[in-house]
């Protein structure tokens, strides 16, 4: 046996015990420590949340004070001004702001019902195994950026549209009274009806992807309740389907609306640029992100700088409203399917 | 009613069935026909023009030849400005959002303007950026084009950082409170790592927004047409250029346009999928 000085368990047991308060010291400390350490982590996080909200004020503040200048020139008067002449600075939102609203509304004339029946077909008609892919491939062309939408546009999409649609549409609707005006003056492949196109195609993506999901939404029993009573599968989508999903298809439409109205670089290859009103919707024209993104970096003088300005506030504006109301109908369907 | 007029409203009703799958077919079918013609001008006139030059050589002036390789590196730099400035910002508020106030007032509020900036303009971004870099410093730069960038990638981190933890089950946070840890240690050691694929796909979708970007970029890193690594001096980038170079007159700039078109294509479509081949994995777990 080893005599008890010796003994390292002893040693061990001594000394544990003669520091046991400073160990309990240490204890405390590092508590501290966690304890700060949880606050401060808890304080950065809900300050970076508070900096989310920060940026949107940040822009909003920002694009007010750069369209100051603007605003004490021109007035309320900017928004119906169609002058847009940077000799006499004086300038007008009202072609950027209507070429804006023209170039949406063909965009939605064509892809919201396209949208609606790609999401019925991916949704009722098609084969399970081809769903994902197709899904994925819809999906795709929503990534692909818009630039390559404008390049394709200038250089392929523009110059067919110029040999084929455009010639036909006046050949066939240039002589009747009304139609005629809205389709008048020669093909110049890039316009109004080119960039609705470009942005129709764009935006296309969103409405399939944003409907097919409220549609997959559909509780099973519903669909199955109307296909026992003898529905076609038309009917089950037109008269189950849609107006349970209802809400959430219009808030995908003002959704994919509001991408269109902002949508900049695949319109400003196509537009043409031109800040007047045509009748015809295949004479050139512009939008609002257009004219900015062309004329910007040009602008000489703080009237022109600020009047661009002000034009984005008009632009994100509009942009603010339809995003939200799509938002609000959207959280409520979300909300009622659980 | 008749037998006859039964069988006639039946055959009507299977007739608009019909015409309704018809179309809904040919809808598919026009939808995916875009993808098919877009990506195959893309390859079709991208691959024409690519080289080896296309990375080791600077933008030409008008007429001669040349490469992209100061807007290839350019478009990088300002990715990586973007990602490192965004991604701790939109981590941190999707953390608040998930763990600390999933339920109050702030949370559904920051939700709701997220949700906006998420499809807001990117030109206004630019503009704001403008606003409140450019002018104010009396110069394009780099870092403006960075800064603006990282405006757009916040919302998306934001989303799916929020998304991924809400979906981490509450078991794994009990177990981490039993064990004594505190609150912010079982956030970064036991949520972080459980949402962690879901995570990265959030900045590979971010990175894959950005990377296409013109709009934002345009008054803020401007262009170069040298190379340049001074971050304080207008920075080239791809998007730009291609802008620049497809409005241009001359062939050889609208070739190497379509050849950065493909560039950014492939990159974009990389970053999805790749995107899309992390997220189920998360799903499972």
């Amino acid at each position: 046996m080893q005599p008890a000085g010796n003994d390292p368990m002893a040693d061990v047991a001594l000394s544990g015990r003669l520091t046991l308060p400073a160990q309990a010291l240490a204890r405390t400390r590092a508590l501290d420590r966690l304890r700060l350490g949880d606050v401060v982590f808890r304080h950065l996080t809900r300050a970076a949340a508070v900096g989310v909200l920060l940026l949107l004020s940040g822009v909003i503040i920002s694009l007010i004070d750069g369209s100051i200048p603007a605003f004490r020139a021109f007035g309320f008067e900017f928004l119906v001004d169609q002058r847009w002449n940077p000799v006499t600075q004086i300038f007008g939102a009202l072609p950027a702001i209507y070429g804006t609203i023209v170039t949406s509304f063909i965009a939605m004339l064509i892809a919201v019902p396209v949208g609606l029946m790609i999401a019925f077909f991916l949704t009722e008609l098609c084969p399970q195994w081809a769903r994902r892919p197709i899904g994925i491939a819809i999906e795709l062309l929503a990534g692909i950026p818009s630039i390559i939408y404008g390049i394709w546009g200038l250089f392929m999409f523009a110059p067919f549209l110029q040999r084929t649609l455009q010639p036909f549409l006046i050949d066939t609707f240039g002589d009747i009274p009304f139609l005629g005006t809205l389709f008048a003056g020669p093909p110049y492949g890039i316009g109004i009806l080119t960039s609705g196109l470009i942005l129709a195609i764009m935006v296309l993506p969103f409405v399939t992807a944003i409907t097919r999901d409220v549609f997959d939404a559909v509780p099973g029993v519903l669909k199955e309740a109307a296909y026992g009573i003898g529905c076609t599968t038309w009917e089950v989508v037109r008269y189950v389907v849609l107006p349970f999903t209802r809400v959430g298809v219009i808030g995908g439409i003002m959704l994919s609306l509001g991408r269109a109205l902002g949508e900049t670089m695949a319109v400003t290859f196509v537009i043409g640029n031109a800040h007047r009103i045509s009748a015809s919707i295949l004479a050139p024209g512009t939008t609002i992100s257009a004219s900015i993104a062309n004329e910007f970096t040009e602008a000489v003088g703080d009237l022109y700088t600020s009047s661009l300005i002000e034009l984005g506030l008009i632009l994100f504006v509009i942009t603010f409203i339809v995003l939200a109301i799509a938002r609000y109908l959207l959280m409520r369907i979300e909300r009622r399917i659980g | 009613m008749s037998g006859k007029t039964v069988t006639a409203r039946y055959a009507a009703r299977r007739g608009k069935n019909v015409a309704a799958t018809g179309l809904a077919l040919a809808a598919t079918a026009f939808g995916l026909g875009w993808l098919v013609l877009i990506l195959g001008a893309l390859l079709w006139e991208g691959f024409s023009g690519l080289s080896v030059a296309v990375f080791t050589q600077m933008t030409p002036p008008p007429g001669s030849s040349g490469g992209l390789l100061n807007p290839i590196f350019g478009s990088l730099v300002l990715t990586i400005i973007a990602v490192v400035i965004g991604t701790p910002i939109g981590i941190l508020a999707g953390t608040y959002m998930a763990e600390y106030g999933r339920y109050d007032r702030l949370s559904s509020v920051v939700r709701f303007i997220n949700d906006i900036l998420l499809s807001a303009p990117s030109i206004v971004v630019g503009l704001f950026i403008y606003e409140i870099m450019v002018a104010p410093l009396g110069h394009f730069s780099g870092w403006a084009g960075g800064v603006a960038l990282s405006v757009l990638v916040i919302p998306v981190v934001v989303r799916t950082t929020e998304d991924m933890l809400t979906m981490v089950p509450n078991a794994l946070r009990e177990a981490a409170a039993s064990i004594g840890l505190p609150r912010s240690m079982s956030i970064r050691r036991i949520c972080y790592r459980a949402a962690r694929a879901g995570m990265v796909t959030g900045v590979l979708l971010a990175v894959a927004r950005i990377s296409g970007e013109t709009a934002p970029l345009l008054f803020t890193s401007l262009n170069n047409q040298f190379w340049s690594t001074d971050l304080n001096e207008p920075v080239s980038s791809l998007p730009v250029v291609i802008f620049q170079f497809a409005l241009s007159p001359y062939k050889d700039w609208q070739s190497l346009a379509w050849t950065g078109a493909l560039i950014i294509t492939l990159a974009v479509l990389t970053l999805s999928i790749a995107a899309r081949t992390l997220l189920p994995s998360t799903k499972q777990s």
